[in-house]
């Protein structure tokens, strides 16, 4: 356990001076040049290692103290405790410019393994990965059975072709795929024998058994990391080593691993499947080229370990293996097909018997995602109705898994790398958005970024509103999964939720059938086209808003509301920008009450709003009706102060036949009015305890959008004027001061009084107010000529000119 | 880079086939650290206690003096930042679990660590953030002590994600993790051991039980406990 003790141990490691250490590398020095290989030594080099990797900063060692770590790495006799202890100090301390290790292949394997770590760690500042290939290279040429034992080199091989894929050469390739072919396939069957017998041992005990299967049947096939035994041989140890790495060289030695085509005609291939399929059975497959060779073996392999899995296992740990083995095949099989097409026939009967065996265990779950890449992938050139396969993950693994970290990551990972192959099911995966934000609503913490990647992918002109109405329901879905985990019967696999949180009313309702529609809608799988108000679940489900996965997800909301705007606004006609801009209006009130989620979704909102003003200024004409309901309706000022704020703006701006030709007089009469009576309640409401203050921001924006609306009607120039003066004089008064800070109200008067001064003059105010389009182009700004410099110069001559006769 | 970053309405038969242009499917990096105790005013800050990568990432060409200097700061930054992320989205899964601080004590250190009910997790990290290529880090948290696997973008999880549980399980077991005053900062020899036969190379290994059975005989016989 980590404790007060190894802290002050790691700030002595780090604080430790150069003079210090110095003294304590020529101990070191001393020690290994005495080739004293003790206790001394080891704990020596532990603390070394622990000085080096404790910081970030570079330590500098003498160089003798440097070449003795490498020499012992060297040295035969040298313990591993030791050698492993030289290789980490010399890997901590790369890049290094001062190694001099070279590959020597007189070395064994585990110290070559060794001093490839080291030079695998300096960023091939000086081509060392491709040096490394080419000692593995020389040790797999020779066949020698005393030279080094491959089983620790092998993994070297496939790290540097994953560092360094150019590093083969095609005959290297060539030889490496043929090696690999014959540890998958030809391994022995045998087990292998004891390290040393004894004397006493009897000769039948040293007899070495057949190799079995996890459920203890003797194995009736070739080997394969499913098949167990007591002891293993040298072969079967490459065989795992092989089939590990089997995917990766797969990828690379492919054709466009390599850069190298194919000398076969693919197309050909491509068009008659079936003919090729004769030609490739196993009894010709020895007389295929290695790289397809390897194929085909990987394909048999493949076949096997799906065979295999089917068996029961005695032991947890090769069931887990099971499953992962199915993964791994299944991905195999899907390079495969991937390179050579006349795979994909041999592989589909194979794999959709697989899908039927493991749809309804849920124990395999994480099968299916490789299985249906595998569908998209090849389910059209096969000619395969793979609808099926894609319902069952949609519909069914997030309502059931989406507690499960893992699959949830993995399960968003699949839907957001596999846009591509979506195609023409991309309709199922953007139906089923209500399913997959199940997983969001529950892991919001790792899946927030994945979902701003998947979300405009999902976002169709469709479903649109539902998605939004989704989105600001997700704190609101989290709570209700919740309950739904509670209510469920007690399962073997606990899913983690909040056992101290009780809520025995939540979960009364919870069960109550007049609610259940509401429920049941809030966890439908796919869009339904429909909304329902769920204001009566906000209340009921009150007491859980305060719990910590709601108030995760409700930090994720307003991150994944821009996302979804930026993605909507780029598929939406007008009608479409209306109804959104409704529903923000109307949603703006009527959300779960999680603390602060009110206040961060208004922000985004009032943003938003604005946003679709700018797509479509019309909005506002159009909409009239509905904004002045929602302006006469704003009692809650105080909490959606940013979003009146929003709206009064884009009033003053947008209603305007400048931007609409269907703007009326009686339009703009009508909402000087509503807006007059808003300034008039805002600004006479008796500040409380209760109410935080009306922020002067919608003051002074409800104060301007009145002075635009009077210069476009300009009977009203003398009640805006009016108004003007009044607020003016209420911001000195001592009675309101308490209303706004100091600064607040010096704000508004300023304002107001700008504005006073303004509508003086009704048609500069129309110019500097209502501006035509035109002041967007550049000729208007520079040329002191045309009329905008002029006038703003006029104008803030005015406005100085009255600011000054102010008294105070 | 553009394999990650699905721009929002990018026609759909444009996007990258992201799985045939990976790179390779193995581990970039096994690292241990400290998890602080949720809920707490709690001191200090997450420390690597032990990291280890296979294989760096192609140093980027500098003609600046101290290039390799900078680059090894930069990989341990790298690292740290890996920790940092793990030991908050632990966190985060706790309080969302409603899980006590004190979990994060064992009761007894005897006890068989339950490391399938551990918390555990997987988050991706974008491109040259803090990596240069994508990579999923794959995460469990065995009480203040985080374990984590830094993966290539399209490794196999499942396998990653029960060969992570099998080397916290040699750890605790070889290493004693859990008795107090034991200290797995000067004991990374045994870790080293660990590593080199269960991850060699950052390999991802099929290994069955009997596997593991062999290599853990191995290991006890190099690194008596």
């Amino acid at each position: 356990m980590f404790s007060a003790g190894a802290e002050s141990l790691l700030h002595q490691a780090r604080e430790i001076q150069d003079e210090e250490l110095k003294k304590f590398c020529s101990r070191i020095s001393k020690l290994l040049q005495a080739e004293d290989l003790g206790p001394d030594t080891l704990d020596s080099l532990q603390r070394l290692f622990l000085i080096i990797s404790a910081t970030k900063y570079n330590r500098r060692l003498e160089k003798t103290c440097v070449d003795l770590l490498q020499a012992t790495l060297g040295m035969a006799a040298c313990p591993e405790q030791l050698q492993v202890l030289c290789a980490a100090i010399l890997r901590e301390m790369s890049p290094s410019d001062s190694l001099s290790l070279v590959w020597d292949h007189t070395q064994n394997s585990r110290q070559l393994s060794l001093v490839a770590s080291v030079l695998l760690a300096q960023g091939d500042r000086n081509e060392e990965v491709s040096a490394v290939g080419q000692g593995v290279l020389r040790a797999l040429e020779s066949r020698q059975p005393e030279g080094p034992s491959l089983r620790y080199l092998l993994p070297i091989m496939a790290k540097v072709v994953v560092l360094s894929p150019g590093t083969l050469q095609e005959d290297q390739a060539t030889l490496l795929s043929k090696r690999l072919v014959d540890w998958l396939r030809y391994a022995s069957l045998q087990q292998g024998l004891p390290h040393s017998s004894s004397f006493f041992s009897t000769p039948r005990a040293r007899q070495p058994g057949p190799i079995t299967e996890v459920d203890g049947a003797v194995a009736t096939d070739f080997f394969t990391v499913l098949s167990t035994g007591h002891r293993f041989t040298e072969d079967q140890w490459l065989n795992v080593q092989a089939f590990s790495m089997l995917r990766a060289w797969l990828l690379h030695s492919g054709p466009e691993g390599l850069g190298i085509l194919d000398t076969d005609d693919r197309s050909e291939q491509e068009g008659s499947t079936l003919s090729v399929i004769s030609a490739t059975s196993s009894s010709a497959g020895r007389l295929l080229p290695p790289r397809e060779r390897l194929r085909e073996v990987a394909f048999e392999y493949c076949q096997r370990l799906i065979e295999q899995s089917n068996r029961r296992a005695l032991r947890k740990g090769d069931s887990d293996l099971q499953k992962a083995c199915l993964v791994e095949a299944v991905l195999v099989l899907d390079v495969l097909c991937r390179q050579d097409p006349s795979f994909l026939y041999r592989s589909l009967s194979c794999l959709k018997t697989l899908h039927g065996r493991v749809r309804g265990d849920p124990a395999s779950v994480r099968v299916l995602l490789p299985l249906a890449r595998f569908f998209l992938s090849h389910g059209e050139a096969a000619a395969v109705d793979s609808e099926a396969v894609y319902q069952h993950l949609f519909t069914r693994i997030p309502l059931e898994q989406f507690h499960s970290p893992m699959l949830a990551f993995e399960f968003v990972q699949f839907c957001r790398d596999n846009l591509h192959l979506f195609g023409g099911h991309l309709g199922t995966l953007r139906l089923s958005f209500p399913n997959l934000f199940k997983f969001l609503a529950w892991n919001s913490p790792p899946l927030t970024s994945e979902f701003v990647a998947l979300l405009p992918a999902l976002v169709d002109a469709g479903t649109a509103l539902e998605m939004l109405h989704a989105l600001l329901d997700l704190p609101c879905l989290t709570a209700v999964l919740d309950l739904q985990l509670r209510s469920l019967p007690a399962s073997s696999e606990r899913p983690l939720w909040d056992t101290s949180l009780r809520a025995p009313s939540c979960l009364e309702a919870f069960r109550d059938p007049k609610f259940q529609g509401l429920f049941q809608y809030l966890l439908r799988p796919k869009a339904s086209g429909a909304t329902e108000r769920l204001v009566p679940l906000y209340q009921l489900l009150q007491p859980m808003a305060g719990c910590a996965r709601v108030a995760q997800c409700a930090e994720a909301v307003p991150t994944l509301l821009q996302t979804f705007f930026s993605a909507v606004t780029q598929v939406a006609d007008g009608a479409l920008i209306n109804q959104l801009a409704l529903l923000l209006l109307g949603r703006s009130d009527s959300l779960y009450p999680a603390p602060g989620y009110a206040a961060r979704v208004h922000s985004v909102l009032s943003s938003q709003f604005l946003a679709l003003c700018t797509l479509k200024p019309s909005l506002v004409v159009e909409l009239a009706r509905d904004l002045l309901e929602f302006l006469g309706s704003v009692n809650g000022l105080r909490s959606r102060a940013s979003l009146v704020t929003s709206v009064v703006w884009a009033v003053g701006e947008y209603l305007s036949v400048a931007y609409d030709r269907r703007c009326t007089v009686e339009q703009i009469n009508k909402f000087f009015e509503a807006l007059e009576a808003l300034l008039f309640e805002v600004t006479q409401c008796r500040p409380s305890a209760a109410l935080p203050r009306c922020p002067p921001k919608v003051v002074t924006a409800l104060m301007t959008t009145l002075t635009k609306l009077a210069s476009r009607s300009q009977d009203l120039i003398p009640r805006a004027s009016l108004l003007l003066s009044k607020m003016r004089t209420l911001t000195q008064s001592p009675a309101t001061s308490s209303m706004h800070s100091k600064e607040g109200a010096e704000a508004i008067c300023t304002r107001a009084t700008e504005l006073l001064t303004l509508l003086k003059m009704p048609s500069v105010a129309q110019f500097v107010l209502t501006p035509s389009t035109e002041v967007c182009s550049p000729r208007y700004h520079r040329d002191v000529n045309t009329a905008l410099p002029l006038a703003l110069r006029t104008v803030s001559r005015l406005v100085e000119r009255e600011a000054g006769l102010l008294p105070g | 880079m553009l394999l990650f970053s699905v721009q929002p309405h990018q026609p759909l038969d444009t996007l990258p086939d992201t799985a045939s242009t990976h790179p390779g499917a193995m581990v970039h990096a096994f690292l241990i650290h400290t998890l602080r105790a949720p809920n707490t005013e709690d001191t200090g800050l997450c420390r690597v206690l032990y990291s280890c990568v296979f294989g760096a990432e192609k140093s980027p060409d500098d003609p600046r003096p101290h290039g390799a200097e900078r680059d090894r700061l930069l990989r341990k930054e790298q690292i740290l930042a890996v920790a940092r992320q793990v030991e908050s989205m632990c966190r985060l899964q706790q309080q969302a679990s409603g899980r006590p601080p004190m979990d994060l004590q064992p009761q007894s250190s005897d006890e068989q660590v339950p490391l399938h009910e551990a918390p555990r997790g997987a988050f991706r990290l974008a491109a040259e953030n803090p990596f240069q290529e994508p990579r999923t880090v794959v995460w469990l948290g065995v009480f203040s002590l985080g374990f984590a696997l830094v993966l290539d973008a399209h490794e196999n999880l499942l396998l990653a994600e029960g060969t992570l549980r099998l080397l916290a399980r040699l750890l605790l077991d070889h290493l004693r993790l859990l008795a107090p005053g034991t200290n797995l900062l000067l004991r990374a020899d045994r870790i080293e051991g660990i590593l080199t036969r269960f991850l060699p190379h950052g390999q991802l290994l099929f290994l069955n039980d009997q596997f593991v059975q062999g290599l853990e005989k191995e290991l006890s016989a190099a690194w008596p406990r």
